[in-house]
């Protein structure tokens, strides 16, 4: 029986497109990209911004965002928001990016961006491996994390130690907001939404760099069910990728949001 | 009383990943055994009394499948008179 007096306690945003997205099913992408939109939605932005899509799984994010967006090369979606933000500076801009393309090929850009100062938004999102190609060894897998293409676990002593991103672009002087959170729960998630709100604002102040990190599941390429791969993430992930704030400008703190 | 509320899960969006059956506070969803979507994936759906509105099974929808609705505080206050 349907109630009459009854309130709508969640939707859908408005800033989604009505479709289905290509992520596999429990694919904590979707999560990110509801909470973005919803921020979006509580701050009116959305007739002010303009998204870059990165290479990866996340490169149809153009088709799942109800705003401008444009697609860069691999790797290169802090130059291109870069131009886009100076030739453009009332418009709101940010980047959606997966670990194989934001830590891996784009490191050069991220780093410099960070450095420039770069009033843009970046959005991180780091699941240990190369999703959209089939589970590769990424920059961010973990010592001893099996890929395919480190099946027998990431050897540190071949193939190095994996990038702590937030932390390293935390030392540079340009960047005003860095903070890692994590899409394993609904605690989690709502520190992830704030951190988003919070970056958002950070740009349309004009304060500067902002970059969310975001670890996130790939039940797929990790052999595990959606609910088995939070778990994983929360035991695995977790210590060596830890949650919190590494670069809050003092301007930043004061923000009353 | 506890609060009642429903929710109402998109077949187009679900795709039975199932996360909202484990977050669910109330253990009130589950998937549907018997339809099946156009995707092919047996979409979420309440299958017992007792959901509350919480809006737990939306915070952690990856597909903004979930729409929640909660009775209004005026209809409980006229229900308890």
């Amino acid at each position: 029986m349907v109630m009459l007096d009854e309130v709508v306690v969640y939707q859908r945003p408005q800033s989604l497109e009505e479709c289905a997205t290509h992520y596999c099913p429990g694919c904590t992408h979707g999560v990110a990209h509801r909470l973005i939109a919803e921020v979006i939605d509580e701050m009116g932005l959305r007739e002010r911004m303009i998204g870059v899509a990165s290479v990866g799984c996340s490169v149809f994010a153009y088709n799942y965002f109800d705003f401008d967006f444009v697609q860069a090369p691999h790797g290169r979606a802090p130059a291109m928001a870069t131009g886009i933000k100076r030739v453009l500076p009332d418009r709101i801009v940010m980047t959606y990016q997966g670990d194989g393309d934001m830590a891996s090929i784009g490191m050069g850009e991220i780093v410099h961006a960070a450095a420039r100062g770069e009033n843009i938004t970046v959005f991180f999102l780091n699941n240990a491996n190369y999703g959209m190609t089939g589970g590769q060894m990424a920059p961010t897998t973990l010592p001893g994390q099996q890929t395919t293409s480190s099946p027998k676990g990431r050897d540190v002593e071949t193939q190095g130690y994996p990038v702590r991103a937030s932390e390293l672009l935390a030392t540079l002087e340009g960047a005003s907001y860095v903070v890692r959170r994590s899409l394993h729960d609904p605690k989690n998630i709502r520190m992830a939404k704030k951190a988003i709100r919070t970056a958002f604002e950070v740009q349309v102040r004009g304060l500067g760099f902002s970059m969310i990190e975001l670890l996130s599941i790939c039940p797929t390429n990790w052999g595990m069910t959606p609910v088995q791969s939070l778990h994983w993430l929360e035991e695995h992930m977790i210590p060596y990728y830890p949650i919190g704030d590494y670069k809050v400008h003092p301007i930043v703190a004061e923000l009353k949001i | 009383m506890p609060v009642k509320g429903r929710i109402v899960v998109n077949e187009a969006y679900c795709k039975g990943c199932e996360l909202c059956v484990d977050a669910c506070p109330q253990q009130v969803i589950a998937l549907d055994p018997v339809r099946i979507t156009a995707k092919g994936y047996h979409p979420a759906t309440l299958v017992q009394e007792g959901c509350t509105g919480c809006g737990i099974c939306a915070i952690v929808c990856p597909e903004a499948a979930i729409t929640v609705y909660r009775e209004a505080a005026k209809a409980r206050q006229t229900a308890a008179a």
